[in-house]
């Protein structure tokens, strides 16, 4: 299909937005096609979720224009976005959790009887047929609360549909999806897109972006770089353009000689999450726990660490058994956690990066039980200078970094603490490809050092650069023990989705 | 990319499911428990002093629930919204002392014009509250603990110690306090039909639900393109013109105003929400539920005296019905959540 | 006290990192009373006759303490982002249960420890609701503002009882030597100096300002989240039932509906104080101003015969600006900044 030449359904034009000194895009042009799906790829802090709350009208541009169907734009909040034909579904989906799933649906825009009233009943016969539709079974009456992430998707994607929506924006819908899920998700959308909608899907998954978009636009820094057609890309390309510079060995493990074992949990169970989880890491060991989202990975290393309870088995560091459902013992144990959700579990936000980097060390700082003396400030300056956090000042919120910046923070308050074992939970997810490297160079590097590491990731090419040894979930339990020689994308997957490596 | 098929026509064994779900659905409904509660305390304290039944008895009780409610039905709509509503015992008091100075400086007004006044007042307090709470962006516990004494304080310079007596009241007017149709109270017929009409606005109406929506999550009611603020100015509004209305009813009931009237009343206003299953931040409850907890609450005050029970035990039995309500809603929530783990389990 | 304010080094903060703004504004807010309240307490004692005297300054603190001491660990709770409504309940029970005891011939020493250990226990009661049960503080201590105080009434009905001491009742409003400063003044500012260390100077009370502004976060620092409330919710009845005790020697009279509505005039008081209701923000000397400042504006009010319960306008006035008024600067500064912008 030639559309190289078809004038575009929707233009960004020269659109500019600051926020008090920095600029957050500048100067940003793309075209976006009907029919098509294009994806928008960029480092963190890149400008890709300012350009999407942009045509979402949630910030207005400072200078430039969106141009719909050849008529200038400037959408003045939400409504008028939506009611333009431009539907966004964020990454992380923003329903009613009180309300049900075709209220949810329909909100704002539900279908009226006489006098005014809703219609409930043709609500839920139109919620029903956007379901048949996409070819899922889902209730309309039952209540948002509850509801898998995927399934929240797909009420946001139910909702987009019944806007009629012409352009759909994807922020990252697929960083919580396992990979059947994602299959779905595609195509629901190839087959908007062959109704003649156009779709924007941002992503850091390159195979993703590949397989399913037809033209790629780059950003760097909020300015733009390409814009081109997918088949005369390349990931190499584009890597370059993203970064900006060639990126060398992305996973720089080092070979170490395992020492002692020191974690080691047995017949951990927490009915309906995992059953009978049973591994031991040694000091020097990376050990990562693979497999699809919501298999129960990130709910086992809550309960190692006492977040959640369970319902049967032990954990030990060090041979010394640990009390269940106390971080606090954890941490005195020495394990640290960098947990998969930065913004809500990693870091208080509102605070500055100085009282983050010292959250796990207050007792330590303290002497006679008193903090101060500036002994916080000193700490929190040498932990987040050997992690090479870039930052103002220390006194700033920790929510004005980006979040590869985050993240080392979340890892300085950890190391800080000297930990035996540390647990990272998706440990670079949503961080950008230079930060990645330094990340993956410091848990290689802490590994050397004796600690012993447990990484859950969902990305593949992570988990078999990083790991010594890999441990597979699926459904709650371990069903595969791969060594670092045995561990290949098939022999994980094929774990991973429950299936016998035979079988396929 | 419009859908074009047929109305669908719901298949027979989806309309049974439907039908069996209703029932199951009113077995949990909050309402249906208070309804039992109200029952078993009428039955225990009938059997003790059937008097407790007699009509005059009754009328009184539902004199006594009805000013509580139409305050519990404004508050209501105020608490869906994710928002609270302190100030509603002072607008009361404000709208029930403007009455009774209106009517004794112009005893010729007609009752039709002193209500409307009264909600008009109540609702220009609601303004300034929701005003406050929407567009400054202040929390409306803040706000509402704020204007509860502004309003009080307006109130007492206002009237400077003067008390209204019913004496200085037209007939006319107190006959609303007193006046039944049927035998019930013309109070209970105006807090039963305004319980409906807004139970029915919250449920049938987008702006209704919209209401529960900004509750139910805040940042994803702007996203959707929900005027936020505009639906919470008017939540304020129409519970301010309901403390009005209820200051009105006051006036009228019983005839005689200060400027003390419905101080502290707002804690019960709000226990009466609470126990009727409104959740305290936002996004679940109905003005029913709220309506029969301020019916309970009531009936446990007389029941009490008529039991013979020392009176003083009212208050404290109110606490330990909002704690035993709240506990019974987590309780409630834990196990809807334990089921969801277990069958999640099996699923997949 | 205040170290949280001060350590900072905040000259000509720039224009946008939220903690800067945060901060200054923080050290804003705490000098901003600080000047309202003597700027309050000059004009006063040249405008109202009797302000400036030893006696009145005395009656001035008297008049205040009761807040000032349930502020202190309502402060710190409210940083937590919890609340408790029931003090002023607690306050009531404790004071109905003295004056029970007192009839029953105890000895007074024993009555206050006894006393203050029920308030603890009232607050234990808060705590359970509240961490183990998970429940809202809000809904919980509406819950028990009721039930605290219909026990009150249940323990000493309308009666009150007043035969206490004369040795007891005139310490209560007592002065240090032949000052003006009462000795119940000294002890709530010593009490006043502890909480300010605990909140401002401890691990403990950095992990209140972090678990305030996100809970969850605070748990995955190993922070006992659920702990440190049940033990401010004790403290906070703790506290009560001290501040009962005074109540009712200052009064010399234990009822049960001593300082009914007194909640409403803590929580204006810490909210004044730049305590924000959402938690994780705000200060114990911000608080103490606030205390203080509420007390100067109504003792010179009621000095120029304004009537006491008109005030409650002035009241209710100074906490609707308290919290309006820096959101209406910000705001109208991010306007002023996107027109300037545009223009």
């Amino acid at each position: 299909m030639d559309r190289e030449h078809a004038a575009p359904l929707l233009e960004v034009r020269g659109v500019s937005k600051s926020f008090g000194a920095v600029a957050a895009v500048r100067e940003v042009s793309f075209p976006l096609h009907g029919g098509e799906a294009h994806a928008l790829v960029g480092e963190n802090g890149a400008g890709k979720s300012t350009i999407v709350k942009v045509l979402a009208g949630v910030h207005e541009p400072d200078t430039g224009v969106i141009v719909l169907d050849g008529e200038e734009t400037r959408p003045a909040g939400p409504a008028a976005a939506r009611a333009a034909g431009i539907a966004v579904i964020y990454q992380e989906p923003t329903l009613f959790p009180d309300l049900s799933v075709a209220e949810n649906i329909f909100m704002g825009r539900q279908p009226l009887g006489r006098f005014g009233r809703i219609d409930r009943a043709a609500m839920r016969a139109e919620a029903v047929r956007l379901f048949d539709r996409l070819g899922v079974r889902l209730d309309p009456d039952r209540p948002a609360r509850g509801l898998s992430i995927a399934d929240q998707q797909l009420v946001e994607i139910a909702k987009a549909l019944s806007l009629r929506a012409r352009v759909l924006v994807m922020d990252e819908p697929t960083a919580a999806l396992s990979g059947v899920e994602v299959e779905r998700l595609f195509a629901v959308v190839r087959a908007l897109c062959e109704e003649g909608a156009a779709v924007l899907f941002i992503s850091h998954r390159f195979d993703e972006v590949f397989s399913l978009c037809h033209r790629l636009t780059v950003l760097r820094d909020g300015t733009w770089v390409s814009t081109d057609p997918v088949a005369d890309l390349t990931v190499d390309q584009v890597v370059r353009r993203m970064v900006g510079r060639d990126v060398s060995t992305l996973y720089p493990k080092e070979d170490v000689e395992p020492g002692d074992v020191v974690l080691e949990v047995a017949g951990l169970t927490r009915h309906g999450v995992f059953a009978d989880i049973g591994f031991s890491v040694r000091a020097g060991e990376i050990v990562a726990l693979a497999g699809l989202v919501g298999a129960g990975r990130s709910e086992v290393v809550r309960a190692v660490f006492g977040i959640d309870r369970y319902d049967a088995g032990e954990v030990r560091v060090a041979g010394e058994r640990l009390p269940a459902g106390t971080p606090a013992a954890a941490v005195a144990a020495g394990i640290a956690l960098v947990p998969e959700d930065r913004r809500q579990q990693g870091l208080v936000m509102e605070l500055s990066i100085e009282r983050n980097a010292t959250l796990t060390r207050l007792k330590p700082l303290s002497r006679l039980g008193l903090l101060g003396g500036g002994r916080e400030r000193r700490s929190a300056r040498e932990w987040t200078k050997r992690l090479q956090v870039k930052y103002g000042r220390l006194a700033d919120a920790v929510g004005t970094l980006s979040g590869g910046n985050q993240q080392k923070v979340v890892l300085a308050k950890w190391l800080a603490t000297g930990p035996k074992v540390l647990i990272v939970d998706e440990p670079t997810r949503g961080i950008d490809i230079g930060t990645k490297a330094e990340v993956h160079r410091l848990l290689s590097r802490l590994a050397a050092d004796g600690v012993a590491v447990v990484m859950v990731s969902s990305e593949l090419p992570e988990v078999l650069g990083m790991a010594d040894r890999v441990l597979v979930v699926h459904e709650g339990r371990i069903t595969a023990e791969l060594s670092r020689a045995e561990a290949t994308e098939e022999s994980v997957m094929f774990a991973a989705t429950g299936r016998k490596a035979a079988v396929a | 990319m419009s859908a074009r098929l047929a109305a669908p026509a719901v298949p027979p064994a989806e309309a049974d499911e439907s039908r069996t779900r209703f029932v199951r659905k009113l077995w949990l409904a909050r309402e249906f428990g208070i309804v039992v509660a109200l029952g078993l305390l009428v039955l225990v304290t009938t059997l003790d002093n059937p008097a407790f039944l007699s009509p005059q008895s009754l009328r009184d009780l539902l004199l006594g629930a009805a000013i509580l409610v139409v305050l519990a039905v404004g508050q209501t709509v105020v608490i869906i919204s994710r928002n609270i509503d302190l100030s509603v015992g002072a607008v009361l008091g404000l709208v029930a002392f403007a009455t009774g100075k209106l009517l004794s400086t112009a005893p010729g007004t007609p009752a039709v014009v002193a209500i409307l006044a009264g909600v008009g007042l109540g609702a220009v307090c609601g303004v300034v509250n929701g005003v406050l709470v929407a567009a400054a962006r202040v929390p409306a516990l803040v706000i509402t603990l704020g204007t509860l004494y502004a309003f009080r304080g307006i109130d007492h310079s206002w009237a400077q110690g003067q008390q209204i007596n019913a004496s200085d009241m037209p007939r006319s007017f107190l006959r609303l306090g007193t006046w039944t149709v049927l035998g019930i109270p013309v109070l209970a017929v105006i807090a039963v039909v305004v319980m409906a009409v807004v139970g029915f606005y919250l449920r049938s109406y987008r702006s209704g639900r919209e209401l529960y929506a900004i509750g139910s999550e805040p940042a994803a009611a702007r996203l959707s393109g929900i005027p936020v603020g505009r639906r919470v100015l008017t939540s304020f509004v129409l519970c301010g013109a309901l403390a009005g209305l209820a200051g009105v009813l006051y006036a009228a009931r019983f005839g005689t105003v200060d400027a003390t009237v419905g101080t502290g009343i707002e804690l019960q206003v709000v226990a009466a929400a609470v126990v009727g299953g409104v959740a305290i931040f936002g996004g679940s409850g109905s003005v029913y539920g709220a309506a029969l907890g301020a019916v309970l609450l009531t009936t446990i005050g007389s029941s009490l005296a008529v039991l013979r029970i020392n009176p003083f035990w009212q208050q404290a039995v109110v606490g330990g019905l909002i704690l035993a309500a709240i506990g019974l809603d987590r309780l409630l929530a834990v196990r809807a959540a334990n089921r969801l783990r277990g069958r999640s389990s099996h699923g997949a | 006290m205040a170290r949280d304010t001060v350590a900072v080094d905040v000259p000509g903060a720039p224009a946008e990192p939220a903690a800067g703004v945060l901060r200054s504004a923080l050290v804003r807010w705490d000098t901003a009373l600080l000047v309202v309240l003597v700027a309050v307490v000059v004009i006063a004692g040249v405008l109202v006759e009797g302000f400036a005297s030893g006696r009145n300054l005395q009656f001035l603190l008297l008049d205040v303490i009761a807040i000032a001491l349930i502020a202190l660990p309502l402060t710190l709770i409210v940083i937590t982002g919890e609340i408790d409504l029931s003090v002023a309940s607690t306050l009531g029970l404790c004071s109905a249960a003295m004056g029970q005891l007192w009839v029953a011939g105890l000895p007074l020493e024993l009555i206050v420890v006894l006393v203050i250990g029920l308030g603890a226990v009232l607050g234990a009661v808060n705590a359970v609701f509240v961490t183990k049960f998970a429940l809202p503080s809000l809904a919980v201590t509406i819950g028990t503002l009721a039930a605290y105080r219909g026990l009150a009434f249940v323990v000493l009905g309308d009666q009150a009882v007043a035969d206490f001491p004369f040795r007891w009742t005139e310490a209560a409003s007592g002065t240090v030597g032949d000052g003006a400063v009462p000795w119940a003044a000294v002890i709530t500012a010593v009490l006043a100096i502890v909480f300010g260390v605990v909140l401002h100077a401890t691990p403990f009370g950095r992990s209140l300002y972090a678990m305030g502004n996100n809970a969850e976060a605070a748990t995955f620092a190993g922070i006992r989240v659920a702990r440190a409330k049940f033990w401010l919710f004790v403290a906070s009845g703790a506290v009560s039932g001290l501040a009962g005790v005074y109540w009712t020697l200052r009064f010399a009279s234990a009822r049960a509906d001593n300082a009914a509505g007194l909640e409403l005039a803590v929580v204006a008081a810490v909210l004044l104080g730049g305590v924000s209701i959402f938690g994780g923000r705000g200060t114990l000397l911000g608080v103490l101003l606030g205390v203080l400042l509420l007390g100067a504006v109504r003792n010179a009010l009621q000095l120029a015969d304004v009537a006491a319960d008109t005030l409650n306008v002035v009241t209710g006035g100074l906490l609707i600006a308290s919290v309006v008024v820096p959101n209406v600067i910000t705001l109208t500064r991010a306007l002023w900044r996107r027109r300037s912008r545009t223009a």
